[in-house]
């Protein structure tokens, strides 16, 4: 197990370096009004190019590097350009992270609360109206861009129950749309890989021994199907919180919630590239903390996967 | 007893010559006993049209694709990125609801609604169609090495392993953020991210079957790697690639909103789903406007749902466990 777990942590780590490598070196091709912010207008080329050598544009990429890491181990992100001028994007990050990470996991842990019993009892009425219902509503999800059922929701059901269109902290009501919204897609998506796996399960030859036996129907779904079809679906907790990161960045645009989602759009939109640049860092260490989190969960879950190299099987 | 003396006694009425003549070996009556009119490709259709909604909009698609190709070409169709000039007024006609004139209504600079939501279809079901080629291509390709070659197995699967780590959406907005906006650079985007999990999952499945008899055997009697990948694998492959294939389309136009809302998209004068949508949600807050919004969430959301369906309903036919 601990073979296991350093193998994958390690793994983790070195993808982090290499992402992050690819994106610093990607950033330096972008133009470069992004680091001179209003103030590239009153410059002379002379003043914009001795500025950007001040900035350490000038330097070999490898020197660059150099410098990004050893200020990244220093918790340095660089400072922000035109979304704040002169303010640390670490200060700008840390005042909105907590938003995301709180929206982000309220919805994945909807979605589960959700999604997890519909796939189970879809499953059950497999064929009937319920199963269908459920289908249609797991087709329009998936197959529909978000942004656009996320825009009719907030346009319509707001008007429906009432419910204030933008997000206010102090009041809990308005934090209502934003959460559901979120959840919508992970929970179209728990439902369909629970009933899928249930389905699947139910097929197998030890239940119709089960059912022969005289296994009371409560008993089979609870003791055996269902803990079996469990099993598969720790590994979709993982796509679930990036699918979030997505979510995330319409739904806290929409509704105006001052997260890293919202963030990030402002950001991009005023070409602010140190922001961009610390974002994507965040976003892609998250998604990697979700992803070994999920290698994790599932790990723990099925006990054939402990059995690396390093034990031997008993 | 009285039934076998019967038959004795018709037994010289029933014989004749024929019967004693030696059977000639026939190489033609011979192949047909081993033959049997089943036909794959037969037998996929055949269950595909079991599924009437799946055909109902099969039928849709190939209508909304063939309109929107001859669109432009129709009698009364007005350019999809003109400014109409109000006649009476004399400035732009903006925000028209939808009458005889303007079938869709105007947006908020007077251009013609109805020609820009099919504009726009053609440019989103464009970008969809060539990511989606693309991805089949570099992914079967990339996905056949992968499977098949021992040597490229644990470069390739490293790769992966980091690949697969990053957030795909993070790349959509890294590239386009870098790149400058336009089509090429959309389909760009969405390519570099797109064929991962084709790969992996062509991989798996050449994994699967690549050590099959029938592939050893075909190894052994010095088959060239190209010919089993192209001849004895790929083949099997066919429906589950076109699954895929049918629901990159959806995911691609997807994308592509996803790109234009948060401010990577297409440029204005180049209408497409996305930018329509964006351009209608601005809008959002007056409900006399709203119908700028609707229509092309509605096209849009017939489309991608359609190839969704198509796809998933193509996958179970060319499956031929559901073939009689």
């Amino acid at each position: 197990m601990l073979w296991y777990l350093g193998k994958r942590l390690l793994q983790s780590v070195v993808t982090l370096f290499i992402i992050v490598t690819i994106v610093f070196s990607l950033l330096r091709l972008m133009p470069e009004e992004g680091y001179l912010g209003a103030a590239a207008e009153k410059m002379t080329p002379e003043q914009q190019e001795v500025y950007l050598t001040n900035l350490g544009l000038r330097d070999p990429l490898i020197v660059q590097l150099g410098h990004f890491y050893g200020d990244l181990l220093q918790g340095d992100l660089g400072t922000s350009v035109t979304y704040r001028t002169d303010v640390p994007v670490k200060t700008i990050i840390a005042e909105k992270i907590m938003y995301s990470i709180l929206f982000g996991l309220g919805a994945v842990a909807l979605s589960l609360l959700v999604g997890v019993p519909l796939g189970i009892l879809m499953a059950q009425m497999k064929g009937r109206w319920l199963d269908r219902l459920g289908t249609g509503y797991i087709v329009f999800v998936v197959a529909v861009p978000a942004a656009v059922y996320y825009i009719f929701i907030q346009m319509y059901v707001t008007d429906l129950f009432n419910l204030p269109m933008l997000f206010d902290e102090y009041n809990p009501v308005s934090w209502l749309l934003p959460l559901t919204s979120m959840a919508l897609a992970p929970t179209a998506s728990y439902a369909m890989w629970m009933r899928r796996y249930m389905v699947d399960e139910l097929n197998k030859d030890y239940i119709k021994l089960a059912r022969a036996k005289g296994v009371k129907e409560r008993t089979l779904m609870f003791k055996h199907v269902m803990r079996n079809a469990f099993i598969p679906m720790a590994q979709y907790l993982p796509a679930t919180i990036l699918f979030t990161i997505t979510g995330s960045i319409y739904i806290e645009s929409l509704y105006s919630i001052p997260g890293m989602g919202g963030l990030l759009v402002d950001a991009i939109q005023r070409q602010d590239n140190s922001v961009v640049q610390g974002l994507v860092l965040i976003f892609s260490s998250l998604g990697i903390i979700g992803l070994f989190l999920g290698d994790l969960a599932m790990a723990l879950v099925d006990p054939r996967i402990k059995l690396g190299k390093g034990e031997s099987v008993r | 007893m009285g039934l076998y003396s019967e038959e004795i006694t018709n037994i010289s009425e029933k014989s004749n010559e024929k019967l004693f003549e030696f059977a000639v070996v026939d190489e033609k009556k011979a192949e047909e006993t081993g033959y049997s009119n089943y036909s794959y490709w037969r037998s996929t259709w055949k269950s595909f049209l079991k599924n009437r909604l799946a055909v109902f909009l099969l039928i849709l698609v190939c209508t909304i694709v063939a309109f929107v190709i001859i669109q432009p070409y129709l009698p009364y169709q007005k350019s999809p990125t003109e400014i109409y000039i109000d006649e009476q007024t004399s400035s732009q006609a903006r925000n028209i609801a939808p009458n005889s004139e303007f079938w869709f209504g105007t947006n908020s600079i007077g251009q013609d609604l109805w020609s820009r939501i099919w504009a726009g279809t053609r440019t989103s079901l464009f970008i969809g169609f060539v990511v989606a080629l693309v991805e089949v291509i570099v992914g079967i390709t990339i996905g056949a090495l992968w499977g098949f070659s021992r040597k490229l197995e644990t470069p390739i699967t490293q790769a992966y392993n980091i690949v697969e780590n990053i957030p795909t959406t993070i790349v959509l907005i890294l590239m386009s953020y870098i790149l400058r906006p336009s089509i090429s650079t959309i389909i760009i985007a969405m390519c570099i991210t797109g064929w991962v999990e084709m790969a992996r999952f062509i991989r798996n499945q050449i994994v699967i079957l690549r050590d099959r008899e029938y592939n050893l055997a075909s190894k052994c009697l010095g088959t060239p790697s190209y010919r089993i990948i192209l001849k004895n694998l790929l083949p099997y492959l066919i429906s589950v690639i076109m699954l895929r294939m049918s629901l990159a389309i959806p995911f691609a136009i997807g994308a592509e909103v996803f790109l234009t809302y948060i401010g990577l998209g297409l440029p204005i004068s180049e209408p497409s789903l996305g930018n329509l949508i964006n351009e209608g949600r601005v809008l959002m807050m007056s409900p006399d406007l709203r119908y700028q919004l609707i229509f092309p969430s509605i096209v849009l959301s017939i489309i991608t749902i359609s190839f969704y369906i198509i796809g998933n309903a193509f996958a179970d036919a060319a499956d031929p466990k559901n073939h009689v």
